[in-house]
């Protein structure tokens, strides 16, 4: 019948396990990856997915089980033994070096020479190459890294991956900062892989997502896998309840919230790095949305409104009280409180504890005298850790050791330890599990409930469309339109923030003009 | 949320460990036949704790800087001004608690002149304390007239007497100095929200800065805290030479920084601590003055010493991922 039947596959673990002193990572896990498939690695955070990706990687060593690829033996002794059997990994976390050009960390171990001198010709004409094949020809290879947007740095990732001739490719939430189209085009990319016999295993939280372009799928939970088989004719909820391994209700939880008065207003409010005026109103107790591609100017909004870019023009009223300067610190005074895009890079101290990082933007209470108490100050921690259900040993455990849901909850808890009531979130469930994402959904509802106002930058539509009271859209850096949710659809969001125009087709610039 | 309880060795080897490293020095010299009676005696270890002093007190400063991240190269020359500008003064006729609280300010400025540069002008801390280093060198020798300054004996020549006057002191009034202030920026570090946001500058400047603390400020409050150290050195060096030279301590900025990262301090920021430090500088002091009593020559000290430091901070990595 087929030539899959008879030929091995490409990947085979058997029964694998793999536990970090008490915890159990892996539990005999056992998986195969057929040639030309893509296969779905599902799971929550903290259920094995990279624990198992850093084995096969050679990153880690597996306690027991074997590992074959093409049917010989695979025992890798490190990342670079994985590499040169043809196992390529695209890390969520970017691994790429910001100082370095697009060409050079494309080539980065790889780069073509004679002798010992760079052949800058040959690699420049790769780099073209390989970025054409991810659809985008346009990023220059002589970018700095550091410079691009997020978007752009995993394609240059992906593009490293290709010109390494991988033929295991593994995708960690490859989509989590791309925009919808250059999702789309990911997707054909990966489709034309796999026509090409590259396999590749694809991990992601949007689950429509691993719908569209998975054949099978692999769910793990707790180390253990608890099922597979091919994605068609498997409806999400199944997928879903193995994971999660009980009912799944409502991925947008509805906490009833009252509009109240207004606390924040933006009068044509200009930053050094926002390409137009914006204005618009927040009031006590409301969600509002910011939609738009990425790149399109809601981070740059939130920065220069928290302080962090100049302000440049217009106001900043909050209760009533107009803000100025470029001091953080202040802003914070006035009850705003920014969620990073940037995790890793801004949001956090990795190399901190738990402890440290929830309270570092308010330690008053765990203050007398000038002196700090720890003591206090883990116990209030502890506490928080319970409340956001933060999976940790603790608050003293750093928090670089811990998944990006629960960083994330840590994030969070730091805005609301602070008190803050004015929540500027920016993508605050990027690259988060689907059970982590509804608890973060439901919390931002009972942060409306207790009268706080949020501004929630996302990218993933269906969440904003979720728990939006309002939703406006940036286009180039222009607010489109603030209208309530229920005006909204997924087509007319993309719409606005795709062509810059509503649905009733009007130009908006002419509107925001004033 | 319990904690897993680790095991008392464990725990036992994470509270010692920088402790090892100086009781290994102490445990050569000790077996070794030919030192081992003057090595052990009482007035051996006074006499490295006083030779200690002035590197202990370049190295508490050095030991915030790092921890924020940044570095103070011009240690060293900022200590030699603090001596010159403590010994003119006291020249001068101004009385001798006057003159040491001039050498102290003085070193206190040039940080402060430090941070403010490193900070506003946005420059690489290496390059703004690089380009320090030769000012204030340079500024020393200017003040000086490019020689010594004799001063007359005052009781600021005393705080490094190996054998100090009241003699229930014990030790060199400078090392109770030391210790004051090790223990005070010990509590700071660790009980103050000065010191966490060191940690935090540190650690994640972008997060800091975020988290609504003024990095700038604790930017420039680390480095003017660094030369207030510098010149309280400057004054024990001036006390020690009795008189202020312009060219003394040329490179002892890098066994300041040796000593804070032999302690556990890391290069890029948001590691390190007071007591590691200490231990450093003790165990720097202890082997020179162990290859001196061997009359071993200079250049052996300084293979030993460099390679401490490679040993020192790689065991440390090694405690770390063990952890």
């Amino acid at each position: 019948m087929s030539i899959a039947a008879v030929a091995p596959p490409v990947l085979r673990m058997t029964g694998v396990s793999k536990s970090f002193g008490a915890t159990r990572a892996l539990d005999d896990v056992s998986f195969e990856l057929a040639r030309g498939e893509v296969h779905a690695l599902i799971g929550e955070n903290g259920a094995g997915k990279s624990t198992m990706m850093k084995i096969l990687s050679g990153a880690l060593a597996p306690d027991a089980g074997r590992m074959e690829i093409d049917g010989r033996p695979y025992a890798p002794g490190g990342p670079g033994d994985g590499l040169r059997c043809g196992v390529s990994m695209i890390y969520q976390e970017l691994n790429l070096a910001p100082h370095l050009t697009v060409e050079e960390n494309i080539m980065l171990g790889r780069e073509v020479h004679t002798a010992g001198w760079l052949d800058r010709r040959a690699m420049s004409a790769k780099v073209r190459e390989v970025l054409a094949l991810v659809h985008h020809p346009e990023i220059s290879p002589d970018a700095r890294v550091g410079r691009l947007s997020v978007g752009a740095k995993q394609l240059v990732e992906i593009a490293r991956a290709l010109i390494n001739r991988s033929r295991i490719l593994v995708m960690d939430e490859p989509t989590s900062s791309l925009t919808q189209e250059d999702s789309q085009r990911l997707f054909e990319l990966i489709r034309s892989l796999r026509d090409q016999g590259v396999s590749v295993i694809y991990i992601s939280h949007f689950l429509e997502e691993i719908q569209r372009v998975a054949d099978t799928y692999t769910v793990l939970r707790d180390g253990l896998s608890v099922g597979s088989g091919t994605m068609a004719g498997t409806p999400l909820e199944d997928i879903i309840q193995l994971m999660v391994g009980r009912k799944f209700t409502q991925l947008f939880p509805r906490i009833e919230h009252a509009v109240g008065e207004e606390i924040l207003s933006l009068h044509r409010l200009k930053g050094t790095r926002m390409a137009a005026p914006v204005s618009l109103t927040l009031a006590r107790g409301e969600i509002l949305g910011l939609a738009g591609l990425i790149g399109s100017g809601r981070t740059e909004m939130l920065r220069t409104l928290f302080g962090l870019d100049a302000v440049t023009g217009g106001t900043i009223v909050v209760s009533g009280e107009e803000l100025s300067g470029r001091k953080p610190w202040t802003r914070i005074g006035h009850g705003l409180g920014l969620l990073s895009e940037d995790r890793q890079g801004e949001g956090l101290a990795t190399s901190l504890s738990i402890a440290d990082n929830v309270t570092l933007s308010r330690f008053g209470p765990y203050r007398r005298h000038g002196l700090l108490s720890p003591a206090r100050q883990r116990r209030a921690v502890a506490d928080w850790i319970g409340k956001l259900k933060i999976k940790a040993k603790g608050p003293g455990q750093k928090v670089g050791d811990l998944s990006g849901g629960n960083q994330q909850k840590v994030a969070l808890a730091r805005l609301l330890h602070q008190q803050a009531s004015v929540l500027l979130l920016d993508e605050p469930t990027r690259g988060i599990d689907v059970v982590s994402k509804s608890q973060i959904y439901e919390w931002i509802g009972g942060l409306a409930r207790e009268g706080k106002a949020v501004l929630f930058v996302s990218s993933y539509l269906p969440e904003l469309l979720g728990i939006c009271d309002r939703i406006a859209v940036f286009h180039r850096g222009v607010l489109v339109e603030a209208r309530p949710t229920a005006d909204w659809d997924a087509a007319g969001l993309m719409a606005a923030a795709t062509v810059g125009r509503t649905s009733r087709d009007k130009p908006m610039e002419q509107r925001n003009a004033e | 949320m319990s904690r897993p309880r680790r095991s008392g060795i464990s725990r036992a080897l994470n509270f010692f460990g920088p402790f090892i490293g100086l009781l290994l020095v102490i445990a050569l010299f000790a077996l070794i036949p030919e030192v081992q009676g003057r090595f052990l005696r009482g007035a051996n270890f006074k006499s490295v704790a006083t030779q200690s002093v002035i590197v202990a007190l370049g190295a508490l400063g050095m030991t915030l800087v790092i921890i924020g991240g940044g570095i103070d190269l011009s240690a060293a020359s900022n200590i030699a001004l603090a001596s010159v500008i403590t010994a003119y003064a006291v020249n001068a006729g101004v009385s001798p608690l006057l003159a040491l609280l001039l050498g102290v300010l003085t070193g206190g400025v040039v940080g402060m002149i430090n941070g403010r540069l490193v900070t506003k002008l946005r420059l690489v801390p290496f390059i703004v304390t690089m380009g320090m280093m030769g000012i204030a060198r340079g500024a020393a020798k200017w003040i000086a007239g490019n020689q010594k300054i004799d001063a007359p004996m005052t009781w600021v020549n005393e705080l490094m007497a190996k054998n100090p006057r009241p003699s229930w002191l014990l030790l060199a009034p400078g090392v109770w100095i030391v210790i004051l202030f090790a223990v005070a920026m010990a509590v700071l570090l660790k009980y103050t929200v000065f010191g966490r946001h060191i940690f935090a500058v540190g650690s994640n400047e972008a997060t800091a800065r975020l988290s609504g603390i003024r990095t700038n400020r604790v930017k420039i409050a680390v480095y003017a805290v660094s030369g207030l150290f510098c010149g309280l050195s400057g004054v024990m060096e001036f006390s020690r030479l009795t008189v202020g030279d312009p060219t003394v301590a040329v490179g002892l900025e890098l066994d300041i920084i040796a000593a804070v990262v032999i302690g556990g301090g890391s290069l890029s920021g948001g590691e390190g601590s007071i007591l590691g430090t200490m231990v450093g500088v003790l165990i720097m002091s202890f082997l020179r003055n162990g290859c001196t009593m061997m009359g071993w020559p200079n250049y052996i000290q300084e293979i030993i010493i460099g390679a401490i430091i490679i040993v020192a901070v790689t065991v440390d990595r090694l405690r770390h991922r063990a952890e």
